[in-house]
């Protein structure tokens, strides 16, 4: 018997909502997925639909690697003959010595997750980990990650379960358009690592004494996740997601939809 | 950005051999600071040689200090048992800077090269000695709120960004460089960088083709009494309006030992020796504390927009020589630690 199609990742509420919002269209999301053209008209019918850009969102922190076809070597002046793991595959590709990380992700791997919000260091929408450390793809030239194991939003889940960060991102709503989402995810993922390590912080309140494994204060969060900046101020909900993650309790969530569902 | 050959270099007489050859090749630390130059066409290198991967990466305890590698990463120097435990000033300094993927990148060497944030060195439709000798400076006259009080000339007013460096001031750190040759040659930090004078386009005393190796930190004994307080617009992710690196040794309450150092308010971080010389002997008291600030200032030569920087600073100091007396530690101190600037 063929499987039987389902919406991935809707939780009840949010496939009634669509259902009814979209009659017409849901047979084909059920098919198909959702398409971009699905969010579009789910906006018009709903003005500034909040059910909208809550899966737009979600679209972003999930993103997925796409199968990509190993490209042959170009020949351009300055060029770079790479080789390096993103999301534990090999990958070889020439490469413009100008290139960035975050382009060469974005470009030649269609790895779209990572984004670009300023190209300049200063918003971390291109967080990426590489070799374990949280950096910047737009200020990291590819031709320096020969041998590097890059992972990048896509890489964080295993198969269909989410990485703990992600599913706590969408338990506690920490996103509103999404943009700054997976630079957020990654650079918190790597700050778990960061405070198993007992790393201080500019708010720490004395470096002279390390421990291993510290418990993060919500300030300590808020200094160590600044290199994220997030237009939509989603703030609060980012440092509970995060909260939830590193804690060893879970933190209430805070919103419902408007039927009182959760 | 303009092309360039890029090679990652494995062993540092490589890397020298290439820089020193071609006068327009630069050296790639993590790149924060070059790659993002290079992007706004302010710097045209026509060659990069990755120094990420030589052997310069290690922090090591000597019979005078620690040395700190040159390729080190700023998070693992701040991070370091040594450094925390015996230099916490340098930890707060680092901590201070940038953000943690940004100190993730940042090398130690590249940390100590990094340009003037001046926003005219960064336009490069304006005027600036900095960039481009004998356009002019367009800040002097210009919009110069972020820009120096002490020792600029009429060729250049901007101010040095580090605040590694700032606390390296402090600690009267040495600079271990090799040229060509295997010629090795130590700088005294106080003339590393250096002041503007006619020559604003050499930020410091480093030739071409010299490579940072490592710094060495000396033996002391401020790690109990040791403050790194930094003011800016917001509380983080931003440059220094004005910090201060402040360290002591008291014998009761009477100062033995005193380094106060300046970021913000000049070319190069500010030994503010007036101040110390002033507090040697004296008791560890606010109002000795201000006192030594107000005379450091008095020799301050603000420019239009930033007289606003004068008595930050001496706030700054007496705030700092505070927080280094309640032993550094943060929360004791920071209640209002940011702040806008409301000249
Ligand atoms: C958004 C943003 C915010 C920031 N905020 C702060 C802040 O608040 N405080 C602060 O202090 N800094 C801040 N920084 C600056 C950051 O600390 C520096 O960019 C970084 O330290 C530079 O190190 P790097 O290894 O990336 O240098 P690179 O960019 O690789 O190199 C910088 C320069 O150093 C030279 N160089 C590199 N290594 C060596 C060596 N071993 N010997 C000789 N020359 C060398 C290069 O040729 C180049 O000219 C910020 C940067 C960004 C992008
Ligand atoms: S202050 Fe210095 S860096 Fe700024 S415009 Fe003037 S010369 Fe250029
Ligand atoms: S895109 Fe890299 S920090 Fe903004
Ligand atoms: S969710 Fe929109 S920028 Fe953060």
């Amino acid at each position: 018997m063929e499987e039987q199609p389902k919406l991935p990742d809707l939780s009840e509420a949010e496939r009634n909502a669509l259902e009814e919002l979209m009659p017409d269209e849901m047979s084909e999301i059920i098919t198909s997925g959702i398409k971009r053209r699905h969010f579009l008209k789910l906006f018009a019918v709903t003005g500034t639909s909040v059910l909208a850009a809550h899966l737009l969102g979600i679209e972003q922190l999930m993103a997925r690697s796409m199968p990509i076809e190993q490209q042959a070597p170009m020949l351009i002046e300055n060029g770079i003959n790479l080789s390096f793991k993103v999301n534990g595959s090999t990958q070889r590709l020439t490469v413009d010595s100008r290139m960035t990380l975050l382009d060469t992700l974005r470009e030649r791997l269609n790895l779209t997750g990572s984004k670009k919000g300023c190209d300049h260091g200063q918003c971390g929408a291109c967080t990426v980990i590489v070799d374990d450390q949280r950096v910047l793809s737009c200020l990291t030239l590819a031709a320096t990650c020969e041998d590097k194991k890059v992972t990048t939003i896509e890489g964080l889940a295993t198969g269909n379960e989410l990485h703990p960060m992600q599913a706590s991102f969408i338990k506690h709503d920490g996103f509103q358009c999404g943009y700054c989402t997976p630079g957020q995810i990654c650079s918190a993922v790597a700050l778990m690592d960061e405070a198993n390590n007992g790393d201080a912080s500019y708010v720490t309140a004395n470096v002279r004494k390390k421990s291993k494994s510290i418990k993060l204060s919500d300030e300590e969060i808020r200094e160590r996740m600044s290199g994220n900046i997030c237009r939509c101020g989603a703030y609060p909900n980012i440092v509970d997601a995060i909260r939830e993650v590193h804690g060893d309790k879970a933190v209430a969530q805070v919103w419902q939809f408007a039927d009182g569902t959760i | 950005m303009r092309p360039f050959k890029y090679s990652n270099a494995s062993d540092a007489a490589t890397a020298i051999g290439i820089v020193s050859a071609n006068p327009t090749a630069k050296f790639l630390g993590g790149g924060t600071n070059l790659v993002d130059l290079m992007k706004e066409d302010v710097m045209r290198p026509t060659e990069l040689v990755g120094v990420t991967r030589l052997k310069y990466a290690k922090i090591e305890k000597k019979v005078d200090g620690v040395s700190i590698g040159a390729t080190a990463t700023n998070s693992f120097t701040a991070n370091h048992e040594l450094i925390r435990e015996k230099y916490p000033l340098l930890s707060m300094a680092i901590l201070a800077g940038a953000s943690a993927q940004i100190r993730n990148m940042a090398t130690n060497g590249g940390n100590l090269n990094q340009r003037t944030r001046c926003t005219y060195f960064y336009d490069v439709s304006m005027p600036c000695n900095k960039r481009e000798p004998g356009t002019g400076c367009g800040a002097l006259h210009g919009e110069n709120k972020n820009h120096a009080i002490f020792g600029w000339s009429e060729e250049c007013v901007a101010t040095y960004p580090s605040d590694m460096a700032v606390a390296l001031a402090a600690l009267d750190a040495v600079v271990h460089v090799e040229g060509t040759n295997n010629t090795k040659r130590s700088v005294q930090f106080a003339n590393f960088h250096r002041l503007p004078g006619d020559h604003p386009e050499n930020d410091n005393n480093l030739k071409h083709g010299e490579l940072v190796t490592s710094i060495h930190l000396p033996v002391n004994q401020f790690a109990d009494k040791s403050y790194y307080l930094k003011i800016r617009e917001r509380s983080s992710y931003a440059f220094a309006l004005i910090s201060v690196a402040a360290a002591l040794v008291t014998d009761g309450n009477t100062i033995k030992e005193v380094r106060i150092a300046l970021g913000g308010v000049a070319h190069k971080p500010w030994r503010a020796s007036i101040a110390e010389h002033w507090l040697i002997g004296k008791q560890a008291t606010e109002a000795n504390f201000k006192a030594a600030a107000a005379a450091e200032l008095k020799n301050a030569k603000p420019l239009q927009h930033n007289k606003y920087k004068v008595g930050l600073a001496a706030k700054a100091i007496t705030r700092a020589l505070e927080g280094a007396m309640q032993g550094g530690v943060y929360g004791a101190m920071e209640a209002d630690s940011t702040t806008t600037n409301n000249n």
